[in-house]
């Protein structure tokens, strides 16, 4: 039976709810509501190492902080790169920030996705829109290390052909031999060719051996909780599916409970958790 | 060559049918093909035909006159295309388009129908799969309306 025993990777930070000043190194467009911000620290030559599905505190001065999960490359450590989609008055500011502009980070928080507990496993990574970010850094760690797991399967759903984020990344992966992407979109116009429908309906056809994998799902709840019903009909069992969660967090440490889910805490105690110690919160209607 | 029972056979729609049956239902299957772009059928005409797509990419598409077609499904090998046959008025409430070659068997609507009204547990085990293709396509519309991904 494979276990995942969520991994807390909290790192000794000098004062977690100290902001260290960033500068931005480029902005990246990925689609018509979302970007990419690569960024450098400011003031040393700290090299920045994270564990896939941390997340980090960005702090626009003047207008204020919130959580974006790390979508960088774990084995690039000098470079700190966040995607995110505009939905408040952060990420409009963050939008709008060019090379060279500060804004504070503080992290890396919270459990990362079990990529050690996924070797020797076939893995299949779940997406939906904004959520293959957070999942991106699983897929750097696996191709770093491709020898230490089966089939490594990418299912990525999303509105449609203009939503598909890291597009040129997609295409260069989908080159790869030891690697399956499948993308499908709610609806497609006529210069799309692709798969047409949601993720769930990607699950029954997609090639791994359901009884030795490990899911990691990312996306909004709604999406996360009939994947993994999907994931189980497959065969998948539960214990072997990872989700990432996202709430509203202040102070990203445990304290200020505005991310309190159930008996836990999604800063602390996650992002990432089993779906064995969720699902009965996901179907409540409020928490 | 394989023959048509034995592509029905290998068919995941068709798992599980006796022998008997899918010869039966050989004797209203021809083969097809389409090529990439070919229109399988178009919303309104008669549906007197249902097909089992063993190898290909199409796409259910809807024609909005502002838009263009709109893709609102895609199937491809192994799934089952076309269940206006079943219904009165069997007309097709979608247009059908090849995206890549395609290569499927069509069984002749009017010739099951015949068949299904002849041996009731035939008819009872196509109800029984085709109420399966149309339960998880509902489901996958109504996650689709939720607009799952905002």
């Amino acid at each position: 039976m494979i276990n995942l025993t969520p991994q807390l990777t909290t790192q000794q930070l000098t004062d977690p709810m100290q902001p260290e000043p960033f500068r931005v190194k480029r902005v990246m467009k990925e689609s018509y509501d979302t970007f990419t911000l690569e960024m450098e620290p400011v003031n040393s030559e700290r090299l920045f190492t994270f564990a896939p599905g941390q997340f980090n505190m960005l702090y626009i001065f003047g207008v204020g902080e919130i959580p974006i999960s790390i979508s960088g490359d774990p084995n690039q450590p000098a470079m700190l790169v966040h995607t995110t989609r505009i939905v408040g008055a952060v990420t409009k500011a963050m939008s709008k920030l060019k090379t060279g502009d500060v804004l504070g980070v503080r992290g890396p928080f919270g459990t990362g996705w079990p990529v050690s507990a996924a070797k020797g496993c076939d893995v299949v990574l779940v997406a939906g829109g904004i959520g293959l970010a957070p999942l991106r850094p699983v897929l750097y760690q696996m191709l770093a290390h491709r020898d230490r797991y089966g089939k490594v399967v990418l299912l990525y759903g999303c509105r449609s052909p203009e939503d598909i984020l890291f597009r040129k990344e997609l295409e260069k992966w989908r080159a790869r031999f030891d690697l399956e992407i499948f993308v499908t979109v709610d609806y497609g116009d006529s210069d799309w060719h692709g798969n047409v429908g949601v993720v769930t309906k990607l699950i029954p056809k997609a090639p791994f051996d359901a009884l030795n994998t490990v899911a990691m799902v990312c996306g909004p709840e709604v999406m996360m909780r009939f994947t993994a019903i999907e994931l189980q009909k497959r065969g998948v069992q539960g214990e072997a599916i990872a989700l990432s969660m996202e709430r509203n967090m202040k102070c990203a440490i445990g304290l200020c409970g505005h991310c309190q889910f159930g008996p836990t805490f999604i800063c602390k105690d996650g992002p990432v958790f089993t779906y064995p110690q969720l699902q009965s919160w996901l179907a409540q209607w409020e928490i | 060559m394989r023959t048509l029972d034995e592509l029905l056979h290998e068919h995941e729609f068709f798992k599980g049918f006796k022998p008997e049956h899918l010869e039966l239902m050989a004797g209203c299957a021809t083969n097809v093909i389409f090529e990439a772009g070919e229109y399988i059928f178009r919303e309104g005409e008669n549906a007197d035909v249902f097909y089992v797509i063993r190898h290909g990419h199409v796409a259910l598409e809807i024609h909005d006159p502002r838009r263009g077609p709109i893709a609102i499904d895609t199937l491809q090998e192994n799934d089952v295309l076309g269940w206006s046959w079943l219904f009165a008025p069997y007309h097709w409430h979608f247009d059908a388009k090849a995206i890549k070659l395609t290569r499927a068997v069509a069984m002749d609507g009017k010739c099951l129908r015949t068949k299904c009204e002849n041996d009731h547990t035939l008819g009872y085990l196509m109800m029984q799969r085709f109420a399966t293709v149309l339960a998880d396509r509902l489901q996958q519309t109504r996650l689709q309306v939720l607009k799952l991904y905002d």
